[in-house]
């Protein structure tokens, strides 16, 4: 070993970019190792999308567009479906967060010359790649049941990006309710009763013309009617402005509400 | 009993870790109240203290995962408030619950860390591959840490706090919950540590840990040091060890007690007690029952518990008021 200096060195320890990115690189493949080592974590990507759209598709999609015309309501939901993708994913992260402070881990984290925020940044980094696979499974699965671009690729890897974007913005709301709660399940319990609603009461499974005043006043308002719309739009064709600004905007606004509380709890955390 | 502590003159008396005044409050309950200890650069600082006296609280606040609520400490020359970023450079921390990645091998998890503190790629497995064979892990380097024994993990937890070459570890009660055989291999590493160099601070609920390494002892108790000193100066204060000779023959008990002034015969077990305060008391009193002709069936030594500790340093304090012990429950579930 090599000689041990008790003097405080000059410098004021702060860390650079590029280590700040070695971190968190280091902490991502802990991560993704993790997800190796525990196979049936993928299930949720894996699963979650071939399921979704056999279902909407054929058990709502008849009743919506007229049975034997599920395939026009493929292009409807498809793109809604990747708006609900991200969310779900997101939601994964809250659980995850939790279990890992039961693990001594996180301690030797937060006692080393680390950033803390990289901890959390490597956490949605690879689950930014979980949701990629999923959104991979879930547009296979639309072009295997005959969903068609009237656009163009660059437009649906635009359409990908939003609902990432959006989704990585979600993340930290619940890597802050993993923080906050006490349980895996209470984070998973709040989770529900959040998401069940902004998800049903939004553009993604059904047009919201369709549905009373009060409730088309809130899905219009519903940010993930915002994304719903703006990836409907970019894979089929019309105004795309309005519904992706609007994605843009709640996006930086829930990252730039979110993730610094996130931090701090992060923190605070003992 | 051998003692392998090494006694150091390069460095001593400069001073690695300094606490002044640490308070830590949870609510109505005191965890720290007024701690003020120093570990001399290069040695081993035992706390002692049972559950709930505030020795966990001390290292957190060390490695800045709490912050006090008054005092200041200074490790390394580092402010654990002012200067979160540089200390933790230049500290390890063992906690009482290992604390490495599970799901993770032993060589993933100290790449990992060796990721963390900055080296290369290339360096990070050399050093990770050091570790494991230093620490005996090498075998189980590509099983995950959750098919580790006790005593693995914790190996595995020493290993990836010394990867960046601490100037000042910590270690929380490193051996509780181990088997004794365990517990001598822990020990051993550290021992190996402390050779290299390393200051350690040592928290433990065990006597025969602090005696096994530490150089100097402070004690705990609801918060506060009740009694600091170097090891020996401690046990004499508290009287040592005892060595527990049985006589082959029973009806010799008495003979020899009257031939050993400081012993006491203890009739229904047929053990003679005799307090030792020093190893060279232990060899000459072997010696005379050697020279006496006495034949022995068993012969031990038994070094006082934490409780005999305790009533030793604190009965001095009798003067003292309202040292009512039933207070220290409540401090436990700060713990």
């Amino acid at each position: 070993m090599s000689a041990v200096t008790v003097d405080a060195p000059v410098g004021e320890g702060r860390i650079g970019v590029r280590a700040n990115l070695r971190h968190i690189g280091a902490l991502a493949r802990r991560n993704a190792l993790r997800i190796k080592q525990d196979p049936e974590s993928m299930f949720d990507v894996l699963l979650m999308p071939i399921i979704f759209t056999l279902l909407f598709v054929y058990v709502f999609g008849g009743a919506i567009s007229g049975k034997g015309h599920q395939h026009e309501y493929l292009n409807y939901v498809i793109p809604g479906l990747l708006a609900m993708m991200g969310m779900n994913i997101a939601m994964s992260v809250g659980t995850g967060i939790n279990d890992d402070f039961k693990n001594g881990v996180m301690d030797r984290f937060r006692t080393m010359p680390i950033a803390r925020s990289s901890v959390l940044i490597a956490k949605i980094v690879v689950e930014m790649g979980r949701m990629l696979i999923a959104v991979a499974i879930l547009l296979g699965m639309g072009f295997l049941l005959g969903l068609t671009i009237h656009t163009s690729v660059s437009m649906l890897l635009a359409a990908v990006a939003l609902a990432m974007l959006f989704g990585a913005s979600l993340m930290w709301i619940f890597i802050l309710l993993g923080l906050t709660m006490k349980t895996a399940q209470a984070v998973q319990g709040v989770a529900m009763l959040v998401l069940m609603p902004l998800q049903f009461g939004s553009s993604i499974f059904a047009p919201p013309s369709t549905m009373p005043g009060w409730l088309e006043g809130f899905t219009k308002y519903n940010p993930l009617s915002n994304l719903a719309d703006a990836s409907r739009a970019l894979v089929n064709g019309g105004a795309v402005a309005h519904s992706v600004w609007m994605t843009l905007a709640w996006t930086v606004g829930i990252t730039a509400v979110t993730a610094p509380l996130a931090v701090a709890k992060f923190r605070k955390k003992t | 009993m051998t003692s392998s502590k090494v006694t150091r003159t390069a460095g001593a008396g400069r001073v690695a870790v300094e606490v002044r005044g640490l308070v830590k409050h949870y609510g109505e309950t005191r965890a720290l109240d007024g701690v003020d200890l120093d570990v001399r650069q290069g040695t081993v600082l035992g706390v002692l203290g049972p559950n709930g006296a505030g020795k966990t609280t001390l290292v957190r606040i060390l490695s800045t995962l709490i912050a006090p609520d008054a005092g200041s400490a200074r490790v390394a020359g580092y402010d654990v408030v002012a200067q979160p970023r540089q200390l933790r450079r230049v500290i390890g921390l063992t906690g009482q619950y290992a604390s490495v990645d599970d799901k993770l091998s032993g060589r993933e998890n100290l790449y990992m860390i060796g990721r963390l503190l900055d080296l290369s790629r290339k360096e990070a497995r050399r050093r990770a591959d050091e570790m494991l064979e230093r620490f005996s892990l090498t075998d189980a380097a590509k099983r995950p840490a959750l098919q580790y024994s006790g005593g693995m993990r914790r190996r595995l937890d020493l290993a990836a706090s010394m990867i960046g070459h601490p100037a000042v570890l910590y270690l929380d009660e490193p051996t509780t919950g181990l088997d004794p055989r365990t517990r001598n291999e822990v020990w051993e590493e550290v021992q190996r540590m402390v050779a290299d160099g390393a200051t350690v601070l040592l928290t433990t609920q065990y006597m025969e840990e602090a005696e096994q390494l530490a150089n100097e002892l402070t004690v705990f108790d609801r918060g506060r040091v009740i009694a600091s000193g170097r090891v020996d100066e401690l046990k004499a204060k508290v009287g040592g060890r005892t060595l527990q000779i049985r006589p082959a023959d029973p009806g010799q008990l008495a003979a020899m007690a009257r031939m050993l002034p400081q012993s006491t015969p203890d009739p229904e077990t047929s053990v003679l007690n005799v307090a030792i305060r020093s190893d060279e008391q232990l060899t000459e009193v072997i010696g005379r029952l050697g020279a006496g002709g006495f034949a022995i069936a068993g012969i031990s030594t038994h070094l006082p518990s934490l409780d005999e500790v305790f009533l030793a340093i604190t009965g001095q304090k009798a003067s003292v008021p309202a040292q009512d012990r039933g207070a220290s429950e409540l401090e436990e579930m700060v713990a």
